[in-house]
């Protein structure tokens, strides 16, 4: 992080007339513990807002259903990738040693080479490559794909300048409903902030 | 962390239900035996089958008590705090080890006795194969059909030293100390366990952790001799050095899933309700991993002699049906083919998904499934040593039902001396609210 003071990131930088005018990002309310954070979270919830988020510390057990969290279809790209593995290492292990086209150019087609007396085709000498692949493409495709829906690596984030917002790394819990949610009307979600028990409500601009 | 409202439930112990889940256990116990007693009795020329079946049953109740002791003491190794709620039950398998060791006498008996009446290395002459029995080695990919392909080869493999290895004394000797040093190990932990109960002291805990390190060493070393000693060495000319770890692997599924259904057993009677479905995913977790690292090690022993190809080498997977060519696959072909798919394709499969181990009735029929599957598993490495025709009737499921009724009944008597959580384990309260994220 830039070594900035806490004064400059409460007040955006001054600006040119040239650069745009800062929108509204989203309103920030402050907790002081973890229980009134997982009521919190509840309430927004059940106000049947979308694009939110909480901040904490630490992780909190039970703020998944707090915030209503649909199961990640991490899993399913996992498994989708797997069995992708599994076709794509016995197709490629088919391939170079149990083809031999005319049809294809010399280079890419098969060699039909004759180990230990084994068949061309042998699928006990083939499992290691298949289950290899299988565990490369398995755990490439989960971590990018872990990134990519987390829309990691984030370089920037509008929370970052709120002075506030610093202490979510020590002693602070955060509630973040986002503008672009279509239920935000801002002094609308700002009472709700205010009546869900938060110690501060800020506006964070982007 | 509701039950932090109601401290009384922590104490809680099996009670009279332990006896009677132990009285039913000892009476399905006496029946087996008796049964198969009888049966081997009544059919003459049985006695070496009645010996293996033995060996089958006696492995089989073995690897429960020796994955209970590996569950215990990797807790200690990694101060792990989820699985405290379910430490007792894995207590209550180990320190049947020494329950177990009384029915290694048998066993004993018979090498003593010698004339091959078990293991055939206790005869004067050795023969080449596991057995007269045992199938034809053939030539991959050829008919030619050599019935003593590995006599020189072999004959040399099975030098002075290995006969010096192999011999009644040292035999006995070796499992005098494997027994032994399970035994210590066992009433170490659960001495320390059942005392901090009564004493409420932290130091226990740090005691057993302290020592758990080491004893996983001594673990890994007496596991894999005992099962060369007691499983390998019935074809004394063959040999894998990966075959400890098979029998480790195997263990430790089989005891996983027995405690799934001790709990889900206790459950049923309202007792150790502090086991959550948190709790339960964890333990389908680790069955998973270990029927995957079964699979994953039963495979890397195939491939290589498969690979290898070596008459003396081969042999072992021939004897056990190892192949679907004509003239090659035996009575225990089927058995290997419903190991591949039983014992880890499909459980591994099923057990995948995180909903599946986190919904009771489907993890608790894959337990009693993979039970099933490291007893059959135990078939299928043993019995060929009777020859190529499957043995699997009355004596086999007898003895199985037999020792693992005995051994049952010892679990839950064990399990009634102390209460069902450890009350004044430090980390009592971390397991109680453990949450998987």
């Amino acid at each position: 992080m830039m070594d900035r003071s806490a004064d400059n990131l409460a007040s955006p930088p001054a600006t040119d007339g040239n650069a745009p005018v800062p929108s509204l990002y989203a309103l920030m309310g402050e907790f002081e513990d973890v229980d009134s954070l997982l009521a919190a979270a509840e309430k927004v919830r059940d106000a049947g807002y979308r694009d939110w988020d909480v901040h904490a510390p630490f992780p909190v057990h039970g703020i998944d259903k707090a915030m209503g969290m649909r199961p990640t279809i991490l899993p399913w790209l996992s498994l989708g990738a797997g069995l992708a593995g599994v076709a794509g290492g016995t197709f490629l292990v088919w391939w170079i040693n149990a083809t031999s086209t005319a049809a294809l150019p010399a280079t890419l087609s098969g060699y039909q080479y004759l180990i230990s007396g084994k068949p061309i085709f042998s699928l006990p000498a083939n499992i290691p490559i298949i289950f290899e692949l299988t565990v490369l493409i398995t755990s490439i495709v989960t971590f990018l794909g872990m990134l990519a829906l987390n829309r990691l690596p984030m370089l920037y984030h509008p929370l970052f300048k709120s002075a506030r917002f610093r202490r979510v790394t020590d002693d602070r819990f955060f509630v973040v409903i986002e503008a672009s949610d279509p239920q935000f009307d801002e002094p609308k979600t700002r009472a709700l902030l205010e009546g869900l028990g938060s110690t501060a409500v800020e506006r964070i601009e982007d | 962390m509701n039950l932090q409202a109601h401290p009384d439930d922590l104490t809680a112990s099996l009670g009279p239900l332990g006896r009677r889940f132990a009285g039913l256990a000892l009476g399905a116990g006496i029946l087996g035996l008796g049964v198969a007693v009888a049966v081997a009795a009544l059919t003459p020329g049985s006695y070496r089958r009645f010996m293996l079946a033995y060996v089958v049953a006696f492995a089989f109740v073995l690897s429960l008590a020796l994955g209970g002791m590996f569950f215990v003491f990797i807790q200690h190794v990694t101060r792990s705090g989820w699985s405290v709620v379910v430490r007792r039950l894995a207590e209550a398998l180990m320190i049947n080890v020494v329950l177990v060791a009384l029915m290694f006498i048998p066993i004993a008996v018979a090498v003593v006795q010698g004339h091959g009446s078990l293991y055939s290395w206790t005869q004067r002459d050795i023969p080449n194969q596991e057995s007269q029995g045992a199938g034809p080695p053939s030539q991959a990919g050829s008919a030619a059909v050599n019935p003593h392909p590995s006599v020189g080869h072999a004959e040399r493999a099975f030098s002075s030293a290995k006969q010096a290895y192999l011999s009644a004394p040292a035999f006995i000797g070796r499992w005098i100390v494997y027994l032994g040093l399970w035994s210590l190990i066992a009433w170490f932990f659960r001495r320390h366990s059942v005392r901090q109960d009564t004493e409420g002291d932290y130091r226990h805990t740090q005691r057993m952790e302290a020592v758990a390190g080491p004893v996983g060493v001594v673990f890994g070393i007496t596991v894999t001799f005992a099962a060369f000693d007691l499983v390998m060495s019935l074809a004394p000319h063959w040999f894998s050095t990966i075959f400890g770890v098979y029998f480790f692997a195997g263990s430790v599924v089989a005891s996983l899933a027995l405690m799934i259904l001790m709990l889900v057993r206790l459950q049923g009677h309202g007792l150790l309700k502090q086991v959550n479905v948190e709790h339960q995913h964890d333990l389908g977790k680790l069955l998973f991993c270990f029927v995957f690292f079964w699979g994953y090690i039963a495979f890397s022993q195939y491939m290589l002699i498969w690979y290898g190809n070596m008459p003396d080498e081969r042999v072992w997977l021939v004897a056990r049906g190892a192949s679907t060519a004509a003239g090659v696959a035996n009575g225990w072909s089927t058995i290997l083919l419903i190991l591949l798919f039983g014992h880890f394709l499909l459980p591994f499969a099923g057990l995948l998904s995180r909903h599946a181990k986190r919904r009771r009735a489907l993890l608790t029929g894959w337990a009693v499934w993979l039970l099933l599957m490291q007893w059959l598993d135990l078939l299928w490495l043993v019995m060929p040593s009777m020859g190529p025709k499957l043995h699997l009737g009355v004596i086999e499921i007898g003895l199985g039902v037999g020792l693992g009724g005995l051994f049952m009944a010892g679990v839950w008597r064990s399990l009634g001396q102390c209460r069902l959580l450890p009350v004044h384990d430090p980390r009592l309260q971390e397991s109680l609210a453990f949450e998987n994220i």
